[in-house]
């Protein structure tokens, strides 16, 4: 081999690392700006929904603290509060979380460790399934059974009530809870089991002192999710909720969740009436991120 | 005592499996039983007519058309979004901004989705109420749900793969392409499947940026109706709760048959793999 | 698989740019194009004009796209040029006609009352209607029905139906008795009336069936040649509202919906044609 050929050959492999690092920052700039664009989103949707929301309270002279805390939704009087309502999403949503993530979360225990085998492989994929279902479709089931069913057994006046919209959504959010959940119980590597069944520990044990703590960050990502859908859910709500402007002092109460009070006049709105439900939006919004900051939080605290 | 609380939580965990999935199959039996007798060639191939008999075919080609458009952009964006999260980012600010972002993403009611859809997408680029306008606006919907699945697809991949490759001198790109997401990929099409759930299932943000036009899309910039839109439209405009859970039959089959390639296709790349 | 996504990627922004050209072709040539008329509005409304389109797709050559959104949404799409005509379920109010807006009155409707199929009440005045909505009368038995507390269910706060209603009754939103069930749309209060005794809500003449009962009101029956005659007084127009110059396809479906073919269909609809 003469120096000639060698130096071509280094060229050659110099050249050709030179491609490959240039790939190689260009994908990773490529990956971050994908990344950002979520952040984009988020900006965009927030600011937008926050400016519109706000102007009723800058430039219209209403007051932020009668919109919170007043009682009357009227618009057509121009009276807007929306007290009844921040109270009914959240009774309906933490109503939901008890009924749904115990269920949904020892479901997905199920599914993952003590299920045999074939009973597990008929199931998951069967609930994986449902997490697709159209929620309007729970409505009407709610709306056509739940509902009556309330007014016909326990002699309610109205089957449109809390405890109609808290069964609808706890069952709503099962199939999410349960399929992420399961993922994340799946992932927890087998040493870790072996190793807990070699020390003595039994099975279930096993499953609720090292497994589901091991799991922690997908199984509170399954709860995140579920609050969300719950929260958020408008269309099934709708039909089950009845919709009063009432402060709810008991289960059977008809109620008025934020997201339905958007969606029920938003098609009709205009004006100042259509920026208070933007308004609505911020409230529904803050209590997301508050929700957020909260489960955060948790995680942190049981990581330490 | 202790054999006492296990066989206790075995219960537990025994029963809550059973309310889950008895009342699924409630939810799907009811909706089976009174949909059922709707059901027919024409229901499903035939044109929809407002003077009632009509079919359904309008609302399925727009379903299908949110979903290919919404997921053609979201997909791509949202696995190359976690990667970055998971594979290259230092943990840092940054990343906690934009896991802050996906995650509130997540929380957004589907409404406000819709109202800023109508605004931005419809209005200020002028898309009109369109199918192009709800794709958009369902892609940012999607987008953290690709996201967070993919990235706990990725951390499944078992560390030792990346470092036994690296090791092989292969570039981090090469690693990535080659090792990481071959092995994340059932994960990552669970996190589609789910995706394609939510597109399907969403009503309120394409009432309000494609509209509720009872007719065949004549391209992506018609304003239509997709199926769930109107199976929410005929339960509240109409009452007609068997119609509605008819068209709840066609959304469940078309999930199905979805889910069941999805599975398949997900079998066939890990048998590629080993 | 990198090559692909990012061929994914320009695919994607190609799309998005050329979205954003293409509409602007569309929506350029459709204000030119005569073939294509767009309609928004009540959701009342919407059902009969969606018949009164298929009928006339099949012998004219143009393409109608009806998108139900609400009677206010509506009238503020045809001012605003978003639709060529907007569809409402109640009058014009003062700051939408002075927009310089015009209205076409195209069918009238009724409103009836309706209960469970087993409340044994089935005449109601004009009065107890307004005692029932504002709360002043809460039990059946007041009624002369059974021992059973009313379940008011109303449309939502601007809903056109809604508005109308409670203009004829005499009352206002905010005087609607506070428990009242808010459902979004007819087929909704039919559904909550058939399946609840205590209930009592309205609904257009189009969706009466026999799920539910109808009430008469100051002792005369919604019927339609009742709202003719004028003796039932719970009746509103369904507009067709738009601005002076609509195109000519337009105009020659007004036109064919006042046209005695037209009326033919709206009898059939339920609603009740301008003259019999």
């Amino acid at each position: 081999m003469n120096i000639q050929d060698k130096n071509e050959l280094e060229q050659q492999i110099s050249k050709g690392n030179k491609r490959k690092y240039f790939l190689e920052s260009l994908s990773s700039k490529v990956f971050l700006a994908c990344a950002l664009l979520s952040v984009i989103s988020l900006l965009l949707i927030v600011g937008f929904v926050f400016y519109k929301g706000s102007n009723p309270f800058i430039t219209g002279g209403y007051s932020f603290f009668d919109f919170l805390f007043g009682s009357d939704w009227v618009p057509s009087e121009d009276k807007f509060g929306i007290f009844p309502m921040i109270v009914a999403s959240i009774y309906a949503t933490i109503g939901a979380l008890i009924i749904g993530v115990p269920i949904g979360l020892l479901t997905a225990i199920f599914l993952a460790e003590i299920a045999p085998k074939s009973v597990a492989k008929i199931v998951s994929p069967a609930i994986q399934l449902l997490a697709g279902i159209p929620s309007v479709l729970y409505g009407i089931f709610g709306l056509a059974i739940i509902v009556p069913f309330l007014q016909n057994n326990f002699g309610l006046a109205r089957g449109q009530s809390l405890i109609a919209v808290i069964l609808v959504l706890a069952i709503m959010m099962l199939p999410t809870i349960v399929t992420v959940a399961e993922t994340a119980i799946r992932a927890v590597p087998k040493t870790y089991r072996e190793g807990s069944l070699a020390l003595g520990v039994s099975q279930i044990g096993t499953i609720f002192k090292v497994v589901v703590p091991a799991a922690k960050s997908g199984i509170m990502a399954a709860i995140v999710l579920g609050l969300g859908r719950a929260l958020g859910e408008t269309m099934a709500v709708i039909l089950v909720a009845g919709n009063s402007l009432i402060i709810p002092t008991s289960l059977t109460d008809s109620v008025r969740p934020l997201t339905t009070n958007i969606a029920l006049e938003m098609g009709y709105a205009a004006g100042t009436h259509q920026e208070m439900l933007f308004a609505t939006g911020i409230v529904l919004f803050s209590f997301i991120l508050i929700l957020n900051f909260v489960l955060a939080r948790i995680t942190a605290k049981g990581a330490q | 005592m202790r054999k006492f609380k296990d066989n206790m939580l075995r219960g537990l965990l025994w029963g809550s499996a059973f309310v889950s999935v008895a009342v699924l199959v409630i939810i799907v039996g009811y909706i089976f039983y009174k949909g059922f007798s709707y059901i027919s060639f024409d229901f499903i191939f035939g044109d929809y007519s407002p003077t009632g008999g009509g079919g359904i075919f309008p609302m399925i080609v727009t379903t299908l058309l949110t979903i290919l458009i919404s997921l053609a952009i979201a997909t791509p964006i949202g696995i190359l979004a976690a990667v970055y999260l998971h594979e290259y980012a230092k943990q840092g600010r940054l990343v906690r901004m934009i896991r802050f972002a996906t995650e509130s993403l997540t929380g957004i009611p589907s409404i406000i989705y819709g109202l800023f859809g109508a605004v931005f997408f419809v209005a200020i680029l002028k898309l009109g109420m369109s199918i192009i306008a709800a794709s958009l606006t369902l892609t940012i919907i999607v987008l953290p749900v690709i996201i967070r699945t993919t990235e706990e697809a990725l951390k499944t991949v078992p560390a030792t793969y990346r470092e036994g490759s690296l090791a092989l001198g292969t570039t981090k790109l090469q690693t990535l392409i080659k090792i990481i997401l071959p092995s994340a990929m059932p994960g990552i099409l669970s996190g589609i499947i789910l995706s394609i759930g939510r597109i399907v299932g969403e009503s309120a943000a394409i009432f309000l940026t494609a509209g509720t036009v009872a007719a065949m899309p004549t391209s992506i910039f018609s304003s239509a109706r997709t199926l769930t839109v109107h199976s929410f439209l005929v339960t509240q405009e109409a009452g007609d709760i068997g119609l509605a859970a008819a068209v709840g039959i066609v959304l469940i089959v078309i999930i199905l048959v979805l889910n069941l390639s999805a599975t398949y296709i997900s079998k066939k790349l890990n048998k590629a793999d080993y | 698989m990198l090559k692909k996504t990012c061929y994914f990627i320009g695919l994607t922004i190609l799309m998005v740019v050329l979205a954003a050209c293409n509409s602007k072709d569309t929506s350029e040539s459709n204000s030119g194009n005569e073939d294509l008329i767009t309609i928004s509005g009540s959701t009342s409304v919407g059902p009969l004009a969606e018949k009164l389109a298929e009928k006339y797709e099949e012998t004219e050559n143009v393409k109608i796209e009806i998108n139900q959104i609400g009677s206010s949404a509506g009238i503020t799409n045809a001012i605003k040029d978003v639709s060529q005509i907007g569809m409402s379920s109640r009058d014009l109010k003062q700051e939408e006609i002075d927009s310089g807006i015009k209205e076409l009155v195209i069918a009238y409707d009724g409103i009836v009352v309706v209960a469970h199929p087993s409340n044994p009440v089935k005449d109601l005045t004009m009065e107890q209607v307004k005692q029932i909505f504002t709360g002043e009368i809460t039990n059946w038995k007041e009624l002369g029905g059974k021992d059973l507390e009313i379940v008011v269910v109303s449309r939502e706060d601007g809903s056109g139906s809604r508005d109308a209603f409670q203009e004829i009754v005499g009352y206002k939103s905010g005087q609607l008795i506070r428990n009242a069930i808010v459902a979004s749309g007819n087929g909704n209060i039919k559904t909550t009336v058939a399946t609840n005794k205590h209930a009592v809500g309205f609904i257009s003449f189009e969706y009466i069936d026999e799920t539910v009962s109808a009430m008469d009101i100051n002792g005369v029956k919604a019927e339609a040649g009742n709202v003719l005659d004028g003796n039932y007084q719970l009746s509103r127009p369904f507009l067709f509202v738009h601005k002076e110059d609509v195109p000519e396809a337009a105009t020659k479906f007004m036109d064919f919906i006042l046209s005695a073919d037209g009326q033919k269909i709206v009898e059939a609809a339920g609603a009740i044609p301008l003259t019999k």
